[in-house]
């Protein structure tokens, strides 16, 4: 059968099986973050979002996309790497197998939450399984995380206040250095820095 | 499990013509479906019928059978109606992932032994509703043996109650080991249902003296049900657990008061 959809905000046609799982098909189009960890809808590395929703695309039939806006960790890059060099900058995972389902999930939370209690967070990394970390390292590096998000977002707006008129290269050069800062501030906010 | 044939039909009576051939299996939310072993002829796909989302009216509220289980833990009037129970009863369900996914319809279809989801609505007063068989007590639907008939929603009718919910789980995420719901009206009685026993759940009767000593009825109520062993618990644990969480939801109970009627 022919499905079309778009996948990380592209128009995409394609001949598919009737049988197919979205998982299979992302992985053909090229988006290899989507693995499959565990053959059962329980570990959360297969995550993608369908129409902004997460999902495990391991037991989703491709059929079932069509129509559809699927995102992969390919297509969020924006939204990822700040987290992820976050998070890599606190030593929260050892062999971050379970990084890409656990990054699309927190995401996920973010989007949901700005300010996630505990049990928020915790309810969200239910859904995606890690036999290395207890989940402590991650639940440390997502509440410093959150701290160094409101603490930058302050910092931003008394910046914002002292200097009305700073140049566009400024905040190009800014943005590139962001990824470097982001980990920088992962190892400063308290974390194992492995 | 293998699919070879995949149909997403546009009015109930197209899904059920298809579903009337023994090599086809509905499809909701599927997390089950894609455990099973060997080839599925025809996949019907529920999932273009407008069977989801939750209606609240005054008097009820009717859940379609596609509703995800995610959407029955965020919704304000079920978490209102029954104080946190449905919620509380589906958040241990794998992950967040899995809720967006799995469908009431499924859970409910499927009779699972281990769900929580029909224990919860066990002690609610809910109803089925089938394309062919219409409105039926869910209490009945859940002995009934599985036809090729469709299941279009769930409706709960609204009553003046307090309810309570439990379950124990070896570790979070996993199948339960004992699940336990339990409402009580404005009149005094209600309804206790236990699953995950692990057969499926059953219903028991709280008499209108409840309050009088709750710890011995939690015991006369466990000694009624019947348990099993299995790899998660074995047959006297799980005894000794539905004493201890029916008590538990019976002290809750005393704890929220009079039922205002």
């Amino acid at each position: 059968m022919k499905i079309a959809l778009i996948l990380n905000g592209k128009n995409v046609e394609a001949e598919v099986d009737d049988g197919m799982t979205l998982y299979d098909f992302v992985r053909l189009k090229g988006c290899t973050s989507v693995k499959c960890g565990c053959e059962t809808s329980n570990c959360g590395l297969c995550t993608v979002f369908l129409d902004d929703v997460p999902v495990l695309s391991c037991s989703v039939l491709a059929a079932r996309a069509a129509g559809r806006r699927v995102d992969t960790l390919e297509g969020l890059q924006e939204e990822a790497e700040e987290f992820g060099a976050f998070i890599a900058g606190q030593g929260a995972e050892q062999c971050g197998f379970c990084n890409p389902g656990m990054i699309m999930n927190a995401i996920a939370l973010f989007r949901e939450k700005t300010d996630p209690t505990d049990e928020e967070i915790q309810e969200y990394l239910a859904g995606n399984l890690c036999r290395c970390s207890g989940y402590e390292g991650q639940m440390r590096g997502i509440r410093n995380f959150i701290a160094y998000k409101k603490e930058k977002a302050l910092s931003g707006e008394r910046q914002k206040d002292g200097s009305m008129g700073k140049s566009r290269e400024t905040d190009g050069a800014q943005r590139l250095q962001g990824d470097e800062q982001a980990k920088e501030a992962g190892k400063q906010e308290g974390g194992a820095g492995i | 499990m293998k699919i070879k044939n995949y149909v997403k039909p546009t009015s109930l009576e197209e899904a059920y013509q298809w579903n009337q051939k023994r090599s086809a299996r509905l499809m909701g939310g599927m997390l089950w479906l894609r455990l099973g072993r060997g080839t599925i002829q025809t996949a019907i796909d529920l999932s273009g019928l407008g069977l989801e989302g939750i209606k609240e009216t005054e008097e009820s509220f009717y859940i379609g059978a596609m509703t995800t289980l995610r959407s029955l833990e965020q919704h304000p009037g079920l978490e209102a109606y029954t104080e946190g129970s449905v919620r509380k009863a589906v958040s241990s369900i794998v992950g967040v992932q899995f809720r967006n996914l799995a469908t009431v319809g499924g859970s409910i279809w499927g009779r699972f032994g281990f769900s929580d989801v029909l224990t919860v609505f066990l002690a609610l007063d809910t109803w089925v509703e089938l394309y062919k068989g219409g409105l039926v007590p869910l209490s009945e639907f859940v002995n009934r043996k599985k036809d090729n008939d469709i299941l279009l929603g769930l409706m709960v009718k609204k009553r003046p109650q307090h309810t309570a919910y439990q379950s124990f789980r070896n570790t979070r995420t996993d199948f339960p080991v004992l699940t336990c719901a339990v409402s009580v009206s404005a009149e005094g009685q209600g309804t206790a249902a236990v699953g995950a026993r692990p057969g499926r759940a059953m219903t028991f009767e709280i008499p209108g003296d409840w309050k009088k000593e709750t710890e011995r009825l939690a015991e006369e109520l466990a000694a009624r049900i019947p348990t099993g062993s299995n790899m998660r618990a074995g047959a006297e644990y799980r005894s000794h657990l539905a004493k201890v969480l029916l008590g538990r939801c019976l002290e809750e109970l005393m704890q929220k008061g009079e039922v205002r009627a």
